[in-house]
């Protein structure tokens, strides 16, 4: 995921790039290896990390992994399972197995309907696509309240800081409970000022991390809410 | 395409009538992320072509029965707008929009990775928003900055580009008069960093040394236009990031 350009000089690569010599050193994500020659696949930053080259794409879509915490928004509901949009390129599949509740057969519905926002984890993502998810674990629920923003895909890592350390930040300056899924969208609850900031904050990554600091930002609430104090 | 006529394409010095050399292209201009509801997009002048590229997905392919289990499929719409001519164009699909739909579509495949997103389809919608000649082309190129836009893994960034024969003659980037009254057209489709050609049409007769220059004179283009293409990518997100 990209952190952007942090550190040393980065170079923006577009598809088709040679990136240098494959000698002695490992294809990442965004690069396949010719005979002696990185090739570029996507427009991105080049990062070599470990003796292995590899793209941050600026744009990227979704694609699901084990493992990945999501929320989710029931799009279908059938009698015993649930399609979820988890904003990929396939709906996501919730049988009522995995689901928290004991459900009858032909009860989804009472449970969850079409529209309502879940906090789920995808148990496993087939060679076809095919996503099944889970809500068994813990934190895993239905979002009865708040409200959920889209951010891309790519700049998760850039609102999360390293250890979680930008998100604490922006949840203490706005005083909201802020969850972020690996698929782009944020669920906020909070005070209406607080949701209304942290919105701001995610919408100014998406719209200007190209060009500004996510601490940047985050040093403008931060002082927005000294003053206001 | 026929030759016959009595319009002259050719100036005595050699110049064609807007003043180009015979290998000289018009002038291009591309801007990447020029739509904002789109995945990725690119506009392209060419001349007097203006085109935009829009691109939507990965997304599930729908209907399923043009789902494949190991790929994606590419979607492409070309359509011309109906103010795109001096004549007003029918809105709708026709037999020229579906021919070029279709070739783009081939075209595209080719250097899309698709295995990487079974079951998957990449829209790309193309719109002709002013038609010069060469519409195929500057359609493809804008495809091509609009898909590298989205994030869509490919091998090379295709350029399509094209070059004809008037009076006898070899040139390159037919403008409308050149590609109504001239003798041959070949437009194809290039990957500028391998020199591999993803699609290839010819349309008139050339001779095997008439074909080499042409393609001479395109290979030379596609590099030309290829530089412009990376400009506006880096261009739009090349902004100073900290």
């Amino acid at each position: 995921m990209s952190q952007g350009q942090t550190g040393a000089e980065q170079r923006l690569v577009t598809p088709g790039m040679a990136v240098g010599p494959s000698t002695g050193k490992r294809a990442g994500s965004g690069i396949i290896a010719t005979e002696d020659t990185f090739i570029a696949t996507q427009l991105g930053w080049l990062r070599e990390l470990n003796n292995t080259v590899s793209i941050d794409p600026i744009n990227a879509a979704y694609m699901p992994r084990s493992g990945d915490l999501v929320v989710g928004i029931v799009a279908e509901v059938r009698n015993n399972l649930w399609f979820m949009n988890i904003n990929g390129s396939f709906q996501g599949l919730l049988p009522m197995s995995l689901a928290p509740w004991k459900v009858e057969f032909g009860a989804a519905r009472q449970h969850m309907d079409v529209g309502d926002v879940v906090l789920a984890r995808v148990q496993e993502v087939d060679e076809c696509h095919n996503v099944v998810l889970t809500m068994k674990g813990v934190g895993l629920r239905r979002l009865n309240q708040g409200t959920v923003e889209s951010i891309p895909v790519q700049h998760i890592d850039r609102v999360r800081g390293a250890n979680n350390e930008r998100l604490q930040r922006l949840r203490d300056a706005t005083d909201c409970r802020i969850m972020v899924g690996e698929n782009g969208r944020v669920w906020i609850d909070g005070s209406a000022d607080g949701v209304s900031l942290a919105r701001h904050a995610l919408h100014a990554v998406s719209k200007e991390a190209h060009s500004k600091d996510m601490d940047e930002i985050l040093n403008e609430i931060e002082n927005k809410k000294k003053g206001d104090a | 395409m026929g030759g016959y006529g009595d319009v002259q394409l050719l100036r005595d010095d050699g110049t064609r009538l807007d003043g180009r050399k015979v290998d000289e292209m018009r002038p291009v201009t591309i801007e990447a992320g020029v739509l904002p509801a789109a995945d990725g997009s690119a506009m392209i002048t060419h001349g007097l072509n203006v085109a935009v590229a829009a691109v939507y997905g990965p997304m599930e392919a729908h209907p399923r029965k043009i789902q494949r289990q190991d790929r994606a499929v590419i979607d492409v719409r070309y359509n011309m707008a109906p103010f795109s001519t001096s004549d007003r164009i029918r809105p709708g699909f026709n037999r020229r929009s579906r021919e070029i739909s279709k070739v783009t579509a081939d075209a595209l495949e080719s250097v899309v990775l698709v295995e990487r997103y079974p079951r998957s389809k990449i829209r790309v919608e193309i719109e002709i928003l002013a038609a010069e000649a060469g519409t195929r082309c500057v359609g493809i190129t804008a495809a091509a900055v609009a898909l590298a836009d989205a994030g869509i893994p490919m091998r090379d960034m295709i350029v399509g580009v094209a070059s004809g024969k008037v009076e006898d003659t070899v040139v390159l980037d037919l403008d409308k008069a050149e590609d109504n009254y001239g003798q041959a057209d070949l437009p194809v489709g290039i990957l500028p960093n391998t020199g591999e050609i993803a699609f290839l049409q010819m349309d008139g007769d050339l001779s095997p040394d008439e074909y080499n220059l042409a393609m001479e004179y395109n290979f030379k283009a596609a590099k030309e236009i290829h530089e412009i293409m990376v400009d506006a990518l880096q261009r739009r997100y090349q902004g100073g990031e900290a």
